[in-house]
């Protein structure tokens, strides 16, 4: 159907979808719905892979053992996700094609070395996720093309998260990251710039044994925060450099 | 559209994206669920849908088909719903009421022996402005854990 | 037969609430009712220069034509215009009402008008602004001779920001025209503002026009003087298509167009021995009105009146001014101009103590104010003065000493605010409303007609629980009746505290009344051989009470219900996040009618003002909330609420309906600056609100000693020249 219409807008959990409605802010008018597609859904491992149906929803993804043991910085990310109603609702492939930088899940598949599976008519291809995001709510996901799955390879470290919001629920996020310290180190931070960032300096800083203090000059250098209606850039880039340094206390 | 609406089988002519909020007012009727704000941050719109909150002004109507919705003038059906209306009486969870329908149906998946934290956490989706919260987890509590004694509140002459 | 009074008994609205059976404005319909919505301004000054719309049929339209009395809401000055004829004013200004039967044909309605305006230059400063809608002065002894008796002189200037009222309700009405009259239905405190301005707006007789309350989800204050304007703007276009008109703003209309809390700058300069004794307050209030006068005059009285906090001076000097700025009109909001002015009091009373050397509690005492004081508009307090007790019972129960010592350079602070607040109308306020209560006798008990409203606050149960009590039935047969005013009488507007005190009093009266004529027999007895008759009170002032309006000096109220804070804190050191750990709120109110309801009220004004404090901010960008939408206006969630530790004292005041005072507005006035005094004591100097995690980064990036807090040695002192 894609193939053939693409102005389609697919919908899953609709979190997103009504109050872009309500606001005005989407042009769409007509939508392909995915909701009932049991094949978008399921969380399994496979040759050590965790495979994430796009239509898993925030509640599924909090209450997977098998998440809660490879991946449990993505539980932490799904705990803060609005309130139960909408941790019951969002999906995590929505929360990936929405492809807002305060997304709360793109930090952690970042930090996790995440890979996008996506569906077309003309096949299926992963993107990595760090690859994935072009600009604004913009990426490469062709109009043609579903997020079928999300991929996680097994993750060799330990494993943060934290995200800073305006409250303890209902909240989009000031800023926030998901971090693994292993034999490398990967972080992913959100509301910092225009799409969520990967920081491979910072974080080769930190690989490479160099101090917090280095560390955190990289980091600024890596992401571009503004002022908006519920921060400030200075105070995103002085709490990213203090959430640098909190990853890696409490990771050692 | 066919759904069961507090146990009862409805059919709805109406758009499939049309919100479930408005399908349950004006389709149905039933307007002991609320709109705050429309955009799934204040929980007044809270159904549960086979039993499971959600927040109906985000949820179109074609999710809904087939399905179980239970509304608040169907809480009073399960025991737990009929005992949290009554606790928000007796223990001040509802003072203004509007967010009273929504937090009711948030609370009722909550388990016998939930501490503190895990209602807070239930209800984190549902706002409240005039009772700034503390009633409505004693509300809740009284439900869930009934006191062993009753607590009393400091009076002074 | 048990007592109503002091009991937690069943409210009487509660059953219909959670069963979802209460009706709201929303859940009602009319035949042939259409909706209406609003053409607003998008600028904040200007001229209109041409209005044109190109409309298929089905649509009503109506402009400041379309009535035939005059153009303004009727309030206090006739300033603000129904719907703008050529100026703009502020962002939001209503211009248009369009109708349509179809709400979803109404959507985006003002892409489909055409507006053109000249813009003028908009002033978003209150100091810099040419007009002032009030100016009071208050004077107290000498201020000279007290400064002259000081040995420090310590100066602070404080500010505080708009605060949403965000009801979950939003607002609305439906207008249902009839011939030669019309009845508006509508999420409202008080019929008899709406009724008054439909009748001005109508040129209406004032039994042609009814005003009906319906079930009303909050209101704190936004929903006292604002459902006036939209009652008039369904009438206009309900007049105009002849069907009932349903206008409910959606969340965003009501956060863009709707008033708020008045921004305020209060200027504090004191003189003080180094003993701590208080000897002058000189004390100057701003406050940011928006484009129209509203309430702006008396949200001022009641902040100047409170601006030097419970406290007692023999010379005070006190100067405010309520100016107009080029934004959305601000309005009534739970505390009224007195969580403003005791914001700045109790955040410079603990900057005093510390730049003295002196324990906050301990500075607090020696100036608190006691029973024979005078307050700063010379009214002397009777017996019911509870500044010492509250202070003491919080400071018991919130540990407060022990833990402002543990707690002592950490990233936990614990701090203290002593607020009061006046029941009732400032002044010679209640003489002029001259309120009326009324009790009907039914064949089971009474029925209570008042004009006063539910809005959650327990208003029918705690008037029932008097009336039962008096009238010596149980409280199950005492019936309310709807607030319509085809019924009841003018019993003043449902603000200010006085539900209970003033309006409460007038339905005891009613009741000892009606009891006196039944002598032996019952409601029942009675009326089976007489049938119903109805008993009507109208205010009478207690004897004594003299106010001079002109000189703003003498009894500002009639009594006053006392309260302190206690609020500790953490700071993340990480993020600036401020987690309120743990909330105290002692409150004395001369007799909790319904302990469980007054508790209520402490706990959700607390709460309001904990938020007022932290999160709740109102972003505005060129003269328009840039924030209006409830995900972006930040209100605590269920886990972001502090735990809280209510202690209730009763000092009966002897004219209030079995010693009570008010309750409803006070608790807002007290957390707010027991938050800043709390980040004060670890280590943030912040004396604006709110104290969001920006500001406090910034703080502690000037003061560069985050975790200090070391008495600050130095005292300035200064001599008054001659």
């Amino acid at each position: 159907m894609l193939a053939n219409e693409p102005a389609l807008m697919p919908i899953a959990g609709c979190t997103d979808v009504y109050v872009g409605l309500h606001f005005g802010t989407m042009p769409q008018q007509r939508f392909l719905d995915l909701w009932n597609l049991k094949e978008l859904r399921g969380i399994s491992v496979k040759d050590d892979v965790l495979r994430i149906g796009a239509l898993t929803t925030y509640t599924e993804i909090i209450a997977s053992k098998l998440v809660q043991k490879r991946l449990p910085m993505l539980v932490a990310a799904a705990r803060e996700v609005g309130g139960a109603q909408i941790q019951n609702r969002g999906t995590l492939g929505g929360n990936v094609a929405n492809a807002s930088p305060a997304g709360d899940t793109l930090p952690v598949l970042v930090a996790a070395n995440a890979r996008i599976v996506l569906r077309s008519q003309a096949g299926t291809r992963t993107v990595p996720v760090e690859k994935f995001y072009t600009g604004y709510r913009q990426s490469v996901r062709k109009p043609g093309e579903l997020i079928t799955a999300i991929e996680i390879p097994r993750i060799d470290g330990k494993q943060w998260w934290r995200k800073v919001g305006t409250r303890r629920a209902q909240a989009i996020s000031k800023i926030m990251m998901g971090a693994v310290r292993g034999k490398e180190v990967r972080i992913g931070i959100g509301s910092v710039a225009a799409t969520v960032v990967l920081a491979p300096r910072t974080a080769a800083v930190l690989s490479g044994g160099g101090t917090i203090a280095d560390a955190q000059a990289a980091l600024r250098r890596e992401i571009a925060p503004i002022d908006d209606i519920r921060s400030t850039g200075a105070y995103r880039a002085q709490v990213a450099a203090n959430l640098l340094a909190e990853f890696w206390r409490k990771t050692e | 559209m066919r759904l069961t609406i507090n146990g009862k089988p409805r059919t709805i002519q109406a758009h499939p994206m049309k919100r479930l909020l408005d399908a349950i007012r004006e389709d149905c009727g039933l307007t002991g669920t609320k709109e705050g704000c429309g955009e799934g941050e204040c929980g007044a719109c809270t159904v549960l849908i086979d039993g499971v909150p959600v927040d109906s002004c985000l949820v179109p109507l074609a999710h809904a088909e087939g399905r179980r919705v239970t509304t608040i003038e169907g809480a009073a059906a399960t025991r737990t719903g009929n005992a949290l209306q009554n606790a928000f009486v007796e223990f001040g969870g509802a003072q203004c009421g509007i967010c009273t329908p929504g937090m009711i149906l948030a609370a009722t998946p909550l388990k016998p022996g939930a501490t503190l934290h895990e209602i807070q956490t239930a209800l984190a989706g549902n706002l409240c402005r005039c009772t700034g919260y503390p009633a409505i987890f004693r509300s809740v509590e009284a439900v869930l854990k009934p006191p062993r004694r009753k607590a009393k509140r400091a009076l002074r002459r | 037969m048990a007592r109503a009074v002091g009991s937690n008994v069943r409210r009487k609205d509660g059953d219909a609430k959670v069963t979802g059976a209460a009706k709201y404005i929303d859940d009602l319909s009319f035949p042939d009712m259409i909706y209406g919505a609003t053409v607003r301004s998008t600028i904040p000054r200007g001229t209109i220069e041409r209005v044109s719309w190109s409309l298929p049929d089905g649509y009503v339209v109506a402009d400041h034509r379309d009535w035939p009395g005059p153009n303004y809401v009727a309030l206090i000055d006739p300033d603000q215009p129904c719907l703008a004829v050529d100026q703009i004013q502020h962002v939001a200004e209503p211009i248009l009402l369009v109708g349509h039967a179809d709400k979803q044909a109404l959507i985006d309605i003002d892409r489909r008008i055409t507006i053109t305006c000249k813009e003028d230059t908009p002033n978003y400063d209150p100091e810099a602004s040419t007009t002032c809608f009030k100016q009071i002065a208050i004077d107290k002894g000498d201020i000279d001779l007290g400064f002259r008796n000081a040995e420090v002189v310590i100066e602070g200037e404080y500010r505080t920001s708009h605060q949403e009222q965000l009801y979950i309700e939003t607002n609305g009405v439906i207008a249902v025209p009839g011939d030669g009259e019309m009845t508006v239905y509508g999420s409202l405190q008080c019929p008899y503002y709406v009724h008054k301005a439909l009748v001005v707006l109508l040129e209406l007789p004032p039994d042609r026009v009814r005003v009906v309350q319906t079930e009303t989800g909050g209101g704190f204050g936004g929903k006292e003087e604002y459902p006036s304007m939209l009652a008039c703007h369904a009438a206009i276009l309900a007049r105009k298509a002849g069907r009932p008109v349903k206008m409910v703003y959606d969340r965003v209309e009501d956060l863009l167009a709707t008033t708020k809390r008045h921004p305020s700058i209060v200027r504090h300069r004191t003189g003080v021995t180094r003993a701590g004794r208080i000897t002058a307050m000189d004390v100057d209030v701003i406050m940011d009105g928006g484009a129209y006068a509203t309430l702006s005059a008396v949200v001022l009285s009641r902040g100047v009146i409170h601006a030097s906090g419970p406290y007692r001076c023999d010379h005070v000097r006190i100067r405010g001014r309520a100016m107009k700025t080029h934004t959305p009109p601000n309005g009534a909001f739970r505390g009224f101009g007195a969580p403003q002015t005791q914001f700045a009091i109790e955040a410079h009373i603990d900057r005093m103590a510390d730049q003295l050397g002196i324990d906050p509690v301990r500075f607090r005492e020696i100036n608190a104010l006691r029973p024979g004081d005078t307050t700063a508009t010379g009214q002397k307090l009777g017996r019911d003065t509870s500044a010492l007790p509250v202070l003491r019972e919080a400071v018991r129960r919130s540990q407060f000493r022990q833990k402002r010592k543990m707690w002592q350079g950490t990233n936990r602070g614990i701090g203290l605010s002593l607020f009061f607040h006046g029941s009732g109308f400032t002044g010679g306020g209640e003489v002029k409303l001259a309120s009326k209560a009324s009790l009907e006798l039914t064949a089971r008990g009474a029925r209570i007609l008042v004009a006063s409203t539910e809005i959650g606050q327990g208003t029918r149960t705690m008037h029932a629980q008097i009336v039962a009590d008096a009238l010596g039935v149980p409280y199950d047969r005492i019936d309310v009746n709807e607030a319509d005013t085809r019924y009841v009488p003018d019993s003043g507007p449902t603000v200010a505290s006085r539900t209970c005190m003033i309006v409460g009093k007038l339905l005891e009266r009613c009741a000892r009344e009606m009891k006196q004529r039944l002598g032996t027999q019952t409601p029942a007895q009675y009326f089976k051989k007489h049938g119903a008759f109805t008993v009507t009170s109208e205010y009478e002032p207690p004897d004594g009470l003299v106010w001079d309006d002109q000189r703003y000096a003498g009894d500002a109220y009639g009594s006053y219900a006392w309260g302190c804070n206690v609020v500790e804190v953490e700071v993340d050191p990480v993020t600036f996040e401020v987690r309120p750990i743990n909330v105290t709120a002692v409150a004395e109110i001369g007799k909790a009618i319904h302990p469980m309801m007054a508790i209520g009220q402490i706990e959700g004004g607390t709460a309001q003002g904990i938020g007022y404090a932290l999160t709740e901010e109102v972003v505005m960008k060129d003269g328009r909330m840039a924030n209006a939408q409830l995900t972006n206006y930040i209100i605590p969630t269920p886990l972001d609420a502090a735990p809280m530790d209510i202690g209730i004292l009763e000092k009966p005041y002897k004219h209030g309906p079995f010693g009570a005072k008010g309750v409803g507005e006070m608790p807002i006035d007290g957390p707010a600056p027991a938050v800043i005094n709390a980040l004060r004591h670890c280590g943030f100097d912040v004396r604006s609100i709110p104290a969001t995690p920006e500001r406090l980064m910034s703080a502690f990036a000037r003061s560069n000693a985050p975790r200090a807090s070391a008495r600050r040695a130095a005292t300035q002192s200064r001599k008054r020249p001659g």
